[in-house]
């Protein structure tokens, strides 16, 4: 990077918050994404909306790419300089603005830990519902911008549906504010939605006003263990069915059961082909008749055992089990592909069995897990990226996976996003006319390409 | 020219100081679940100050990209060990461990720097290291003003590599072995325990050595203090000089092993961690050694642990003291040798103690053995924090278990100035045993 960029970006972020040495620059070559790793020119930290305008018009003018950064803890490369250029670090502008519980509404900076609005919403009994696995460490701005999901979906729908309106910072350094804090809201496309979920390739997200929602007062978990896989299938449509949306509704395969009860030794039967966890939440006597009739449904679908938890300490073992399946799996080898396909519900053990018969096909080990009220499942493939051969199995493995999603009638990211892991797939799924109404969009935004460029929708 | 070192032939050698953890380090998924708890991240808020990011810096020397550079060293440097990351990290990654592998290939590439250097030379001959303790005792009061408050002083003029404002303990003018005899005699005795005092309780926190020898007394129990014991070697070992920590260990072993003890107990978490923990991890490679490090192993206990677990203390002649405490746990306490339900169990048997636990009890105060004397600043940032969930009890008193968490946390209530006292969990039963007598 020529010196006089760095130097005006210098002047723009203070001494202090920029970083060039060679070391730095490395430190914010990856994220949690295995297999993508670059160099960036120069990393800098700004600490408002105008140091963040002023970084974007230097760059802009220059045509030097910008990637910008939360915690890094995206699963789909998202933050990966692979062009070199800026990576914008969002974490300085970590500031609740607004905490406006007549209007149930959080106003944030974006650099905010998800987890920390949720502390300071529950002393106004509130809750900010998307909980992403890394709620302790994700920032807003990275959980909007990947249009995070959780555990919670089923009940509480993913990101996009608690953001309200937001200020960004277009490519050009303009800065532009969009939605508001009303409930009903019709002016203008809905710029809010399109943002959400842009990766960063759109503009960067400088304040959010998100909704909250009141705490659930009442929960309750359980646990059910299957021999066979279509009788968990049939639970799940059953509860539904029953017109009963559980807070959470996962479900663990063969494979993941076997390695979790390896690691957290909760007595899980080592030949169940399935186990799901369901939590029901809400007014405490509603909750328990819902799960009087969750039990129900688990009976009527042939489970082989079912557990209430009772206690606190109960709750927290049967989620342990759920919690152990991703690190359980880490564990087994050096390198894990944690993916997201996702499916209609109906669909979803059609889905684990032809995952299952690809990883036999191909020799390679798949567990998977995964939100199975939402249909959003997690095969998470366990290997060693530096065995080359190995690789080539599981790239076909994966591109027979992605393709299966699709063809059932899902897609290829319920929640981590595309940015580049997933890029190969995009047309399989969109086709032609949706990829080009897709690059239209990024290249009226962002016409120097400058971006987070390559990402979600390839080169344009 | 043949004989011209190139970049890439230091880049090779640097590489070959590292391979043997690349699958170590290959094991982190770069989750970066270590950025919720590591205090270091959450204070300096750039990447290479998480377990993460100086994980893979180490793979950046791997693969070839930078040698073990001067940023290298201060990134390693940048590190409390206070085991955070490791306890937390879904894929058992024990980062705080590699880290100070790190510290080791940059002491074998680069060397120690040469304040260290010449602070490890002292500590490596035990009567040069006990004279210059000694001597920093008997002219401390020159160097050092006296706080109003017991165990704390300020150094009167600027010591080089010392903050002038900061508060630290006092050295004492006769070491706590020196005080008594080496073993301290009860009649019949139900039980005889070998006292490693470690260096804080010998040359500074004496009060604390009083209070173990008093407490042990009260409950019938013969206590030797090899006089030959030396420092546990864990700085030395933390800062990635291994062979001299190991040199330590094999003394510290050889000592202990000519006492006919039943236990061996310690009065701070790292110290005991050396003894139960490090020292047959070190001799991992040397099954004889192994061996003889394991049976002391077995035999040792952190104080309130001992007393808890093994001795079933004394409660019936306690006396009252009348104050609300609260509790802070050490990092090598919570995560090293995992205690932190005894030294509660002490506090809450003592009459008309009122405890009350603090917000986070168990995240690091920010003194991270030697690393406040390199980073002050950082680590004053990290121990404010500690200090307000302090207040946030409203305590007169801070129990502990540790020297330097003791001393450091006296700094941070001095420098906000609040009035609450810190003392180590062994001296409150003291006093209340004292109590009990009147
Ligand atoms: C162990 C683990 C578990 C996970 N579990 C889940 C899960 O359950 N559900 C789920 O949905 N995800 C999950 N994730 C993925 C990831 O944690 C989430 O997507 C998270 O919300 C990303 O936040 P971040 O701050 O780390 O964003 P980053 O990784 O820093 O960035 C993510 C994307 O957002 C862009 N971006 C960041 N900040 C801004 C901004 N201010 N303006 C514009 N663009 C921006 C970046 O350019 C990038 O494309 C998991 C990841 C891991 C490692
Ligand atoms: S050290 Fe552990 S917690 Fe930190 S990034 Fe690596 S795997 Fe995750
Ligand atoms: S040991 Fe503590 S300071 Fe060091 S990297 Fe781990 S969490 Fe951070």
């Amino acid at each position: 990077m020529q010196s006089q960029i760095i130097d005006a970006l210098t002047k723009i972020v203070g001494q202090e918050y920029i970083l060039t040495s060679p070391e730095d620059l490395y430190s914010y070559s990856y994220d949690a994404t295995p297999g993508f790793q670059n160099l960036p020119e120069a990393v800098v930290r700004p600490a408002n909306t105008e140091e963040v305008s002023k970084i974007l018009a230097l760059a802009n003018t220059n045509k030097i790419p910008v990637y910008t950064r939360g915690s890094g803890t995206n699963l789909s490369a998202g933050t990966c300089p692979m062009q070199g250029g800026i990576v914008m670090v969002m974490t300085r502008l970590d500031k609740i603005i607004e905490l406006d519980s007549a209007n149930l509404v959080a106003v944030c900076e974006p650099g905010v830990i998800v987890g920390d609005l949720n502390t300071a919403a529950a002393k106004f009994g509130l809750i900010c519902p998307p909980d992403p696995g890394t709620v302790k460490t994700a920032t807003l701005g990275g959980t909007v911008s990947e249009n995070a999901g959780g555990l919670r979906g089923l009940k509480y729908g993913v990101t996009k549906h608690y953001v309200m309106g937001m200020e960004v910072v277009l490519a050009s350094g303009e800065v532009m504010n969009c939605g508001g804090k009303n409930v009903k809201d019709v002016s203008g496309y809905d710029m809010t939605k399109l943002f959400t979920g842009s990766e960063g390739t759109l503009g960067v997200i400088t304040k959010l006003i998100l909704k909250l929602v009141p705490a659930p007062e009442a929960k309750k978990s359980m646990m059910a263990v299957f021999k066979n896989l279509d009788d968990a299938g049939n639970s799940v449509s059953g509860i539904i069915a029953a017109n009963i949306i559980p807070a959470t509704l996962e479900i663990m395969d063969n494979a993941t059961i076997k390695v979790a009860e390896e690691y957290s030794k909760v007595g899980l039967p080592l030949d169940a082909e399935a186990v799901l966890l369901i939590e029901v939440d809400g007014n405490p006597i509603v909750v328990e008749q819902e799960a009087e009739k969750v039990l129900n449904v688990l009976k009527a679908n042939n489970a082989f055992s079912v557990q209430i938890a009772k206690t606190a300490a109960e709750v927290d073992k049967l989620w342990a089990c759920r919690r152990a399946a991703l690190p359980a799996l880490n564990k087994l080898r050096t390198t894990t592909y944690c993916e997201d396909a996702t499916v209609p519900r109906s669909m979803v053990p059609k889905f684990l069995r032809a995952v299952q018969d690809i990883a036999k096909r191909n020799n390679v080990q798949i567990g998977t897990f995964g939100h199975a009220g939402d249909g959003n499942m997690h095969p998470t493939i366990v290997c060693d990226i530096r065995d080359k051969v190995e690789m080539a199995r599981v790239e076909t493995a994966m591109d027979e996976m992605f393709k299966a999603a699709v063809d059932l009638g899902g897609t290829l990211s319920g929640e981590h996003g595309i940015g580049l892991g997933k890029l190969q797939w995009m047309e399989y799924q969109h086709g032609p006319v949706t990829i080009n109404a897709m690059k239209a969009i990024k290249r009226a935004l962002d016409p120097n390409l400058i971006l987070n460029p390559g990402k979600l929708v390839g080169e344009c | 020219m043949s004989n011209e070192i190139t970049a890439k032939d230091v880049n090779e050698q640097d590489k070959a100081l590292l391979k043997d953890i690349d699958n170590a380090l290959e094991n982190c998924s770069k989750c970066g679940g270590c950025m919720a708890v590591c205090p270091m991240y959450k204070e300096l808020g750039v990447e290479g100050a998480v377990a993460r990011g100086k994980l893979s810096l180490m793979q950046g020397v791997l693969n070839g990209t930078f040698p073990i550079s001067a940023n290298f060293d201060k990134a390693m440097g940048l590190c409390v060990s206070c085991k955070a990351c490791s306890a937390n990290c879904p894929c058992d990654v024990p980062a705080d461990e590699l880290i100070i592998r790190g510290r080791q290939a940059v002491v074998k590439a680069r060397g120690l720097s040469p304040i260290k250097k010449n602070v490890f030379k002292l500590l490596q001959n035990r009567h040069m290291f006990d004279f210059a303790l000694r001597m920093a005792g008997l002219f401390g009061p020159l160097s050092f003003k006296k706080l109003p408050r017991p165990m704390a002083a300020v150094a009167r003029f600027p010591m080089p590599g010392m903050d002038a404002k900061r508060v630290t303990a006092p050295f004492s003018a006769t070491p706590l072995r020196s005080q008594y005899p080496e073993t301290i005699k009860v009649d019949k005795p139900k039980m005889r325990v070998a006292f490693f005092t470690g260096c804080t309780i010998n040359y500074a926190y004496t009060d604390v050595g009083q209070s173990v020898i008093n407490v042990l007394k009260a409950n019938n129990v013969e206590v030797v203090m090899p006089s030959m014991q030396h420092c546990c070697g864990t700085p030395v070992f933390t800062s990635g000089d291994v062979d001299t920590g190991k040199t330590f260990a094999k003394h510290n072993i050889e000592t202990f092993e000519r006492y006919d003890v039943d236990y061996i107990i310690a009065a701070c978490g790292s110290c005991t961690e050396a003894f139960k923990i490090e020292y047959p991890h070190m001799f991992k490679d040397d099954p004889a050694m192994k061996a003889r490090a394991e049976k002391l192993s077995k035999k040792t206990y952190e104080i309130s642990e001992f007393l808890v677990d093994v001795l079933k203390f004394r409660t019936d002649n306690l006396g009252p003291i009348n104050a609300t405490v609260t509790m802070h746990d050490p990092c090598h306490m919570v995560r090293g040798i995992k205690v932190t339900r005894q030294p509660r169990e002490v506090l809450k048997a003592i009459p008309g103690l009122k405890f009350v636990e603090m917000q986070a009890p168990d995240r690091c105060c920010g003194s991270g053995g030697s690393f406040s004397l390199a980073h002050y600043d950082i680590s004053r940032k990290i121990n404010d924090r500690k200090v307000a969930d302090i207040a946030g009890t409203k305590a007169d008193l801070v129990a502990t278990s540790c020297g330097t968490c003791r001393m450091h946390i006296t700094d941070g209530l001095v420098q906000n100035n609040l009035n609450a006292e810190v003392m180590h969990v062994i001296q409150l039963l003291d006093k209340s045993y004292q109590a009990g007598k009147k």
